[in-house]
């Protein structure tokens, strides 16, 4: 079956495409782009006023499942991704039991197949249980279609560990991403260290837990040869280290979460708001706006959510007894249009590369892009629409938004995956498969 | 506050309090059979400035100086949960009361709430033998089974409006003025010095 | 005098006025502590929880003292049996006993932030009993009390603040107390026992060098070190930081005649403070610490649980 989108405004930066045009899609594939196209029989869609890029991807992302299916499963959190425009999402392995065979991620592809509403795909632990000694069963894992592998949660602690799972992952074409947290630093961290840490009274997160292990991973990075992906970093030092790395011509890439651009230590008040508890900690302002800076020159790839849901009960409580992570899945998308590109800081196509285009880069994908012959895989902007954040509105599971309360300008209406729309109007689209 | 519209009338003026305490001091000796085991406690803020003047009178009269004591009685009123926590002064009696003849002295009496928490406060700090009241007004309204021993002036008033005494020492006029209350005000005494700051 | 807290949780909401107002409310108590009857029927049908889910002798003792003096009734709710041990949340528990109609909730809790979040969840007066490692605000208003007592006046006294601030809630109050009140203030602690930022709290020095420190103090005002915790330690051994940062007869030369020294209490003698510092007479005020820690109690309870007063004293 046929489906026509006619009239948005297009937006790929991989075809250097950024104008109103029309695009047809048959059998999930787009077969034509242009202008004023036609078919025989089909759905039409009139989309004026909308953007269309390709679909976006969120590369750190936690669906709680096998394990922890009260905070967030599979189907719901595939529902979450699919209303915030997100065409695939790549899950971390620290479930229960952690994804470090090929039976765990068989489960997790499984799943996705029976009730996902977008593609999942699935990433390995590096080390057996997550517990840092023993290489987990990495070759398998990719065997089973795990392209990429990490220890997000705590990373890994022993150096000498850390460059035996990178020697030996160099062998796949892979990517190690690294969870950069040195645990004798960080310790019971909750926040910050610094003012929110002594203003707070509660231990702190020094920035060098998190710049020391970003130093060792490239060192590591540049001793086994192994493609390295910082995940969420946070610290003006650390993407400096990035960023010499990148100009030494190591294979290093590194995400950015929204919270961590958009909100800082600062936010957390006396009211101790446990949904403001995250990993690594908010950093200072001074740190959210060298972020923001590295996303719009480049040295930060790929915008990430780290999309960690938990349930009410679990947040409302003791900030240092409550869990450490927000959900971001439904709030991503729209916090970059109304921060970043409507404030002018970067474009749409900025906006796309570190989106989509970066993401299925680093997780070893095959592009999708706005021409005929890629997988019809597209995420629909209303970049006018004016909308709150509320707990009421989430597919998610959870509520645990760092942003509920705000407003902000710009959402996707509509998400396709394989010509299939898994959300439209708004709505997340139930039945059939992807 | 009293400003000048709302007074209504001067009742008393510094000659009228000046005989009045005379008066007062003469019939508290008269009553105990001179000064020896009385005690003067003024509930503060005018209270004791009128037991200072009483003592003063007493050791004119009989060239006895009586012991003198202050009671704030915060902490025992009872509409602590309905209003506020009053500003607490400090209760000030350097001298056992037990076995003595304890006079209480306020300005004006009026619904007898203050002298019930006086009288609890006393007991609690510790046994007179028996306790007096003197006041410079009583102005009616009672609310409990009480009444003064020792009356300066009886007014007539009505609940709308205040009675309240001024003294030159802290207010730099001396007077007993009928007021209208005004909306949100409570009837009560003035805070210290408020003729003053008018 | 308009105070309007209903809460005793953060001490930099209040300011030198409202402090001020304590420490005279406080001051009145004393003839009610002094007297035969050492009780008053001002808080008399008003119920106060003494919610302390963390072990505490001493600060929940001077609370129960304050409430029975002031006539309320006051339940005890937590140590080993507390509902939280049971795997119940602290909300819960909260709501709980907001179910028995109370008005008062004292709390001390092990997590920082606790009393806020509880003052959200039940609606009535909260009072900070020490949470986490993050304030205690009775602790220093009757550290600020004795010190009033003692010198006259708060305004340009130079407090030095010595030992454990990192782990210290009572620094996270008593600073920022003493600053809002005038003081300078001198934080003296190994680096390891340093917050990150000590300016956050308000501390004008911060130094290593107790010797260099001491003559210029009006106020020494010593922390209790944690003798128990020895794993990763911040210093080798409590003899070394006897050597160091220990009030120790010798350093009495080097302390102005009139200094004054302060302890929150339990003292660890010939750690923080020898024998001869701790009972010292004209300088140790550590005694009376803890009774105007029953005074200042008092003037909270009866400040916060009367509300604000309209400024007619009748």
């Amino acid at each position: 079956m046929a489906l026509m989108l006619k009239n948005a405004h297009l937006v790929d930066p991989q075809i250097g495409l950024d104008e109103v045009a029309d695009i047809l899609i048959r059998d999930g594939k787009i077969v034509e782009v242009g202008h004023n196209l036609t078919m025989e029989k089909g759905e039409e869609r009139d989309l004026t006023g909308k953007i269309i890029t390709p679909g976006l991807v969120d590369l750190h992302v936690h669906f709680r499942d096998p394990g922890q299916e009260q905070k967030e499963d599979i189907a719901s959190g595939t529902r979450a991704a699919a209303h915030g425009g997100f065409t695939a999402v790549c899950t971390m392995p620290n479930t229960s039991p952690v994804v470090d065979d090929a039976v765990a991620v068989e489960y997790v592809k499984a799943r996705a197949a029976a009730v996902g509403k977008c593609r999942v795909i699935v990433s390995g632990a590096c080390s057996k249980d997550l517990k840092g000694e023993v290489l987990s069963d990495m070759g398998d894992m990719y065997l089973h279609g795990a392209p990429v592998f990490t220890d997000d949660g705590h990373g890994i602690q022993d150096a000498g560990m850390m460059r035996r799972v990178m020697d030996y992952a160099k062998q796949f074409d892979t990517v190690i991403m690294a969870h950069c947290q040195d645990d004798s630093l960080v310790g019971d961290g909750q926040v910050n260290e610094g003012v929110a840490s002594t203003r707070l009274g509660m231990v702190g997160w020094p920035a060098e837990g998190e710049e020391l292990e970003i130093a060792r991973d490239i060192a590591l990075c540049r001793l086994t040869g192994c493609p390295l992906h910082i995940q969420h970093i946070t610290t003006k030092r650390g993407l400096d280290l990035v960023a010499a790395a990148k100009a030494e011509g190591l294979p290093v890439t590194c995400e950015v979460t929204p919270h961590h651009m958009f909100l800082t230590e600062d936010d957390i008040t006396a009211e101790y708001q446990t949904a403001l508890k995250v990993n690594p900690p908010l950093r200072t302002a001074e740190d959210a706006a060298a972020l923001i800076e590295g996303l719009k020159n480049g040295v930060i790839d790929a915008i990430v959510t780290d999309h960690a849901p938990h349930t009410d009960w679990e947040k409302d409580r003791e900030f240092e007894l409550a869990p450490f992570g927000m959900t971001g899945l439904e709030t991503s998308l729209s916090l970059v249009l109304t921060h970043l590109v409507r404030a002018g800081v970067i474009d749409y196509g900025r906006m796309v590369q570190a989106m989509a285009v970066a993401p299925r880069e680093i997780l070893r994908q095959e592009p999708v892009k706005l021409e005929a012959g890629s997988t019809a895989d597209l995420t629909v902007i209303d970049p006018e629409a004016e909308w709150t954040v509320e707990v009421g509105d989430f597919y998610s599971k959870a509520n645990n938004s760092g942003f509920i309360g705000a407003k902000l300008t710009g959402r996707a209406t509509d998400t396709y995956v394989g010509g299939y729309a898994t959300m439209q109007d708004g709505v997340v689209v139930d039945g059939g498969t992807i | 506050m009293s400003d000048a519209n709302n007074v209504k009338s001067i009742c008393m003026d510094a000659n009228d309090i000046e005989r009045a305490v005379t008066r007062m001091a003469h019939q508290i000796l008269e009553a105990n059979k001179g000064a020896e085991d009385i005690a003067l406690v003024g509930i503060v803020t005018r209270g004791d400035l009128l037991a200072k003047m009483l003592a003063c009178k007493i050791e004119e009269i009989e060239g006895v100086k009586v012991p003198l004591g202050k009671l704030d009685i915060s902490f025992y009123r009872d509409d602590f949960a309905t209003h506020f926590a009053p500003e607490v002064h400090s209760t000030d009696i350097p001298f056992s009361i037990d076995g003595k003849t304890v006079v209480l002295v306020d300005d004006v009496l009026y619904t007898g709430r203050t002298i019930r928490a006086a009288l609890d406060a006393l007991m609690d700090i510790g046994r007179p033998a028996a306790v007096e009241l003197a006041v410079l007004v009583d102005r009616g309204h009672r609310e409990l089974p009480i009444r003064a021993d020792f009356v300066g002036k009886n007014v007539p008033s009505s609940s709308s409006e205040n009675v309240r005494l001024f003294l030159e020492e802290v207010d730099g006029i001396s007077a007993v003025e009928i007021l209208d209350i005004e909306p949100g005000q409570r009837a009560g005494a003035s805070p210290l010095g408020t003729k003053e700051g008018e | 005098m308009a105070f309007d807290h209903k809460h005793l949780i953060d001490i930099t909401e209040y300011s030198a006025d409202d402090i001020m107002t304590i420490l005279e409310t406080a001051k009145t108590f004393k003839q009610v502590n002094e007297r035969r009857i050492k009780k008053v029927p001002t808080l008399k049908g008003f119920t106060v929880v003494n919610m302390f889910n963390e072990p505490s002798t001493r600060t929940r003792s001077s609370f129960e003292i304050a409430e029975k003096r002031l006539s309320a009734d006051s339940l005890n709710f937590g140590g080993s049996s507390t509902a939280t041990v049971k795997g119940e949340s602290l909300v819960d528990t909260v709501k709980t006993l907001c179910s028995y109609k109370i008005d008062c909730i004292v709390v001390r809790d092990r997590w920082a932030g606790v009393p806020r979040k509880i003052a959200d969840v039940s609606g009535v007066s909260v009072i900070d009993a020490g949470d986490g490692k993050h304030q205690h605000p009775t602790q220093a208003l009757l550290d600020l009390y004795s010190i009033w007592e003692e010198k006259g006046d708060l305004n340009g006294l130079h407090v030095g603040v010595v030992g454990d601030i990192s782990h210290s809630r009572v620094c996270g109050s008593l600073i920022p107390a003493l600053k809002i009140m005038g003081c300078e203030v001198t934080v003296i602690a190994p680096p390891t026992l340093l917050p990150a930022r000590p300016d956050i709290l308000g501390a004008d020095h911060v130094t290593s060098n107790l010797d260099e420190a001491l003559p210029e103090l009006d106020v020494v005002y010593m922390l209790r070190i944690q003798r128990e915790r020895f794993e990763g330690a911040p210093y080798p051994n409590l003899r070394e930081y006897n050597l160091l940062y220990g009030l120790t007869q010798e350093r009495d030369r080097l302390m102005k005649p009139d200094a004054t020294i302060c302890h929150p209490g339990p003292i660890n003698r010939g750690v923080e403070l020898d024998s001869f510092m701790a009972d010292h007479p004209k300088r140790s005020i550590i005694l009376d610490q803890v009774y105007a820690g029953v005074l200042v109690r008092m003037a909270a309870l009866y400040l916060l649980l009367g509300g604000s007063n309209d400024g007619i004293d009748a």
